[in-house]
């Protein structure tokens, strides 16, 4: 859960919005407890001023029962707590508090300390340093006190009690102490509601952002999840039904591109994988049924030579030397269709091709009525193919198109046109060798279906295999040895442990050491040494940066294929034309394309037509 | 003194060797058979013979390795492959490396049996040459060698590249001699497709055996010589002019040509 991109997301905002609140409540209760204070502080100062001003006249009279009583009623007054006169020497003249009369106070008493600190004491002070806030028992609420000092003016030393003398400043002081309880509960109250406010602030932003990720993030990435899921389980016909029009929505989209151009890729590879493997079957094959087929035509032709005076027999000859003469034409088909494996390339231009071609076919076609479109490409580069394997697909595709028109007329379609697409996780890897020409291909561990590249490593002074993918830029190699991720590892050939690690190299992304091996006649493949890091370089087929196609589109308006034939159109002995067709036509035509390193797909609707696509990369490499 | 046989038959099923050896003996042959090429090999220094029928997959030493030790040791006696792996490729390869035919298999007994023929004439012609070689006043021309700028298929068909981007194609005198008596030419129709070291066309003796000629190249047959369909004569008289097969377009022959052999060559 702490891992979830909503969670840290909301965390992030979270700290952001207690941060930038808790900064604002700080110096909000800051400000407020000043205010507080000082409006609390002018007040106690007005009410010393008042208290001695409402004593001077008693003073002067010098009638301390007068001044006890008004002492004692201020001092009633609630939140005061103590209202003190002190005199010079220090000793409690009056206070609310009557036990506390007739006490000394020290000089270093708080109340004191400020004017008498110094050795000699100060007379002035001002009102802001009067005032102090304490607390008389640690546990106790907090109180502020302040000093008023009473000077000496005329009046007092003209007093009919000639109380004091006239070179005296400073007569004594007034001490006013006042509670700051409900102050304190004030801002203790104004703190707890700030407090409140950031949390429950912070809280529903985090609910807000978390009901949005939710809606915008969690969901589209839980189905994309899904989907990865269903992908890596091998369903590649899965979409993501999502069409928003963000981000989320934008890589819903590019998924089902992906898939669905990966189900192509793994339907071409299958096909790939099952005719070689079909080819050397057919080759082996071949062979062996040959041999028998030898002994069965030789001795029967001869018998049908010697026994040229007995009809009867004759004819049973005839139909045993005819059918083996037949299972003979089926081998040989046989070993054509597994023959495709070495193309005779040389330069050609696939319009002189697609002309060849249709000029074969041209009179079968006439005959049928049947309308021949050429919309061909004039700019067409030359390419180097071998031209009669291509014919021969043009013609198969031709005849195909033709017998599914029929004799109700139609029309065939054939176009060229060059086009680019990007080599990056689309070009396999079909062959690798050491730097001593071990072949590192395996075809034990399959990746996608693709035979993998197999090294050996050594990490941490463990040893084990790694597969690496064999698709350029794709990256899902298998691990079959514990990686330290920070640690560099040491890669070779299995075979005779050759470092495959190219000195002096580093990975541009990560910095780590790079390996390479050769793809025989298409250059240096390299890749980063480190997991997960997905750096890979093929010179030889970036060269071309985009490679470029040409692409054959032959359609026709036939009777189509049934959709649940389509898939198996390309298989050997699946033939739609019951006892006309050996049903290894579109077999040999996808191992010719195949050897080119090139496509072939099929589209069809019942009724309405077929449409083959074929492309071949211009450069073969 | 050495056994004398007219076939030995190399190949590693007996059921092939038998049979072989029944057709073969029927017309009167005398046949050696030899399970693997070493065997052979030995065989060759005690016995002698006229014609040498190889597979091309054999174990230990294959067909072509076969050859190799043959064409090392000089031998005069000719070679014809077989194989069950009949691909264009073995075929071609076999008569570029010295083979005077190849039989795909399975074979007829009378495909065979047209194909030992020719090998037995074949080998009368060398020793004829051998003779005519050590007798240097005997001027009689045992048979035509091709033009020097055509290029010939083991010793069957050759090809003439003329400039302008088509090719003819024929039959070599040394073939011709070692069919007499030809009673008709079939030929292939125009558009039609020939395939190097295929069949091209056929040509039937007096007693109906049929030979086969392979074509030296692959491509489109864009005109005939029906001149020859009316008169078969013209092949013998002028195999390399006026007795051409077709005239082709070559789709591939400069990957081709590699498999063919310059009659320029012949005349060192």
């Amino acid at each position: 859960m702490f891992k979830k991109i909503g969670f840290k997301l909301i965390l992030a905002v979270g700290i952001t919005a207690l941060i930038t609140i808790g900064i604002f409540s700080y110096f909000n209760i800051q400000s407020h407890t000043s205010s507080l204070l000082a409006e609390v502080e002018r007040s106690a100062n007005q009410l010393s001023e008042t208290v001695k001003h409402s004593t001077r006249y008693d003073m002067l009279l010098n009638q301390r029962d007068r001044i006890h009583k008004i002492i004692n009623t201020i001092g009633e007054q609630p939140g005061i707590r103590d209202v003190r006169v002190l005199n010079k020497v220090g000793e409690i003249i009056y206070s609310s508090h009557q036990e506390d009369v007739g006490k000394m106070v020290d000089k270093m008493a708080e109340s004191c300390y400020k004017c008498h600190a110094a050795d000699k004491p100060l007379e002035r002070l001002p009102i802001k340093d009067r005032t102090r806030i304490f607390r008389i028992n640690p546990d106790s609420s907090r109180v502020m006190g302040i000093i008023s000092p009473i000077y000496n003016e005329p009046s007092c030393w003209e007093a009919d009690c000639h109380a004091h003398s006239k070179n005296q400043t400073v007569l004594g002081v007034l001490d006013v102490t006042i509670s700051l309880n409900d102050v304190d509960n004030q801002i203790k109250k104004g703190e707890i509601e700030i407090v409140i406010f950031a949390i429950s602030a912070v809280l529903a932003l985090s609910f807000i952002i978390g009901f949005f990720v939710r809606r915008w993030v969690d969901k589209p990435v839980k189905e994309l999840l899904k989907a990865t899921d269903q992908v890596s389980l091998g369903n590649l016909n899965y979409t993501i039904k999502d069409r928003r029009n963000d981000e989320m929505g934008m890589l819903a989209r590019s998924f089902n591109n992906m898939t669905k151009k990966l189900s192509e890729a793994r339907m071409q590879l299958f096909q790939s994988d099952k005719m070689a493997s079909l080819g050397r079957l057919a080759a082996g094959v071949a062979h062996e049924i040959n041999n028998p087929l030898t002994g069965v035509l030789t001795y029967s032709s001869f018998l049908l030579k010697r026994t040229q005076n007995n009809p009867e027999l004759q004819e049973d000859l005839k139909v045993i030397v005819r059918e083996t003469k037949r299972s003979r034409e089926i081998v040989k088909s046989l070993l054509d269709f597994a023959r495709q494996s070495i193309p005779k390339k040389n330069e050609a231009n696939i319009n002189d091709i697609i002309n060849h071609a249709s000029s074969v076919v041209e009179n079968q076609l006439a005959l049928n009525h049947i309308k021949l479109i050429k919309k061909l490409d004039a700019q067409l580069p030359n390419i180097t193919v071998d031209s009669n394997q291509i014919q021969q697909v043009f013609i198969n595709l031709l005849v195909n198109a033709h017998d599914a028109i029929g004799e109700r007329g139609g029309t065939i379609t054939v176009s060229s046109q060059k086009l680019n697409l990007s080599p990056y996780g689309i070009t396999h890897i079909k062959k690798a060798v050491c730097s001593k020409r071990h072949d590192l291909m395996d075809n034990e561990i399959k990746i996608d279906g693709m035979p993998s590249i197999k090294v050996k490593a050594i990490s941490n002074g463990n040893e084990g295999f790694i597969n690496l993918d064999p698709v350029y830029g794709k990256c899902r190699h298998q691990y079959g040895i514990e990686l330290d991720v920070k640690r560099d590892i040491e890669i070779m050939c299995p075979q005779c442990s050759q470092s495959l690690i190219a000195e002096g190299k580093k990975c541009p992304k990560c910095g780590a050491p790079i390996y390479n091996f050769e793809v025989p006649s298409q250059g240096i493949f390299e890749g980063c040494t480190r997991k997960y890091c997905d750096w890979q370089k093929w010179d030889a087929v970036d060269v071309g940066g985009q490679r470029e196609y040409i692409e054959i589109k032959i359609s026709d308006t036939g009777c189509g294929i049934a959709k649940e034939d389509l898939s198996k159109i390309f298989e050997p002995f699946f033939s739609t034309k019951g006892q006309k067709g050996t049903g290894l036509g579109l077999a040999v035509i996808w191992g010719i394309i195949d050897n080119h390193n090139g496509t072939i797909n099929v589209e069809s609707e019942p009724d309405k037509g077929t449409v083959f696509t074929i492309r071949l990369p211009l450069m073969q490499t | 003194m050495k056994k004398q046989f007219d076939i030995l038959i190399i190949d590693d099923e007996q059921i092939i060797t038998q049979a072989v050896n029944k057709i073969c003996s029927a017309e009167g042959y005398k046949v050696d058979t030899s399970l693997d090429a070493v065997e052979a090999i030995s065989k060759l220094d005690k016995n002698s013979y006229k014609l040498i029928i190889c597979d091309i997959m054999l174990p230990d030493m294959d067909g072509f390795q076969f050859l190799d030790e043959a064409s090392k040791r000089k031998l005069l006696t000719p070679i014809i492959m077989t194989t069950g792996y009949s691909t264009v490729e073995n075929a071609v390869k076999s008569l570029y490396n010295g083979a005077i035919d190849f039989i795909p298999k399975p074979f007829t007994s009378d495909e065979l049996l047209s194909s030992v023929y020719r090998g037995l004439k074949y080998m009368e012609i060398q020793k004829k040459l051998v003779e005519s070689k050590n007798h240097t006043n005997d001027e009689t021309i045992i048979y035509v060698p091709c033009p020097a700028i055509y290029f010939r298929l083991g010793y069957s068909s050759w090809i003439y590249f003329d400039n302008s981007g088509s090719a003819i194609i024929g039959v070599t005198d040394l073939f011709l001699k070692t069919i007499d008596a030809i009673n008709e030419i079939e030929l292939q129709k125009v558009d039609e497709e020939i395939v190097q070291g295929n069949s091209c066309a056929q040509i039937k003796m007096k007693d109906e055996m049929v030979h086969t000629v392979l074509s030296p190249v692959s491509g489109r047959i864009i005109e005939r010589n029906n001149q020859l369909l009316e008169d078969h004569k013209i092949i013998e008289k002028d195999p390399y002019f006026t007795g051409w097969l077709y005239r082709v377009i070559p789709s591939d022959w400069e990957y081709e040509i590699k498999n063919l052999t310059p009659c320029s060559s012949d005349r060192l």
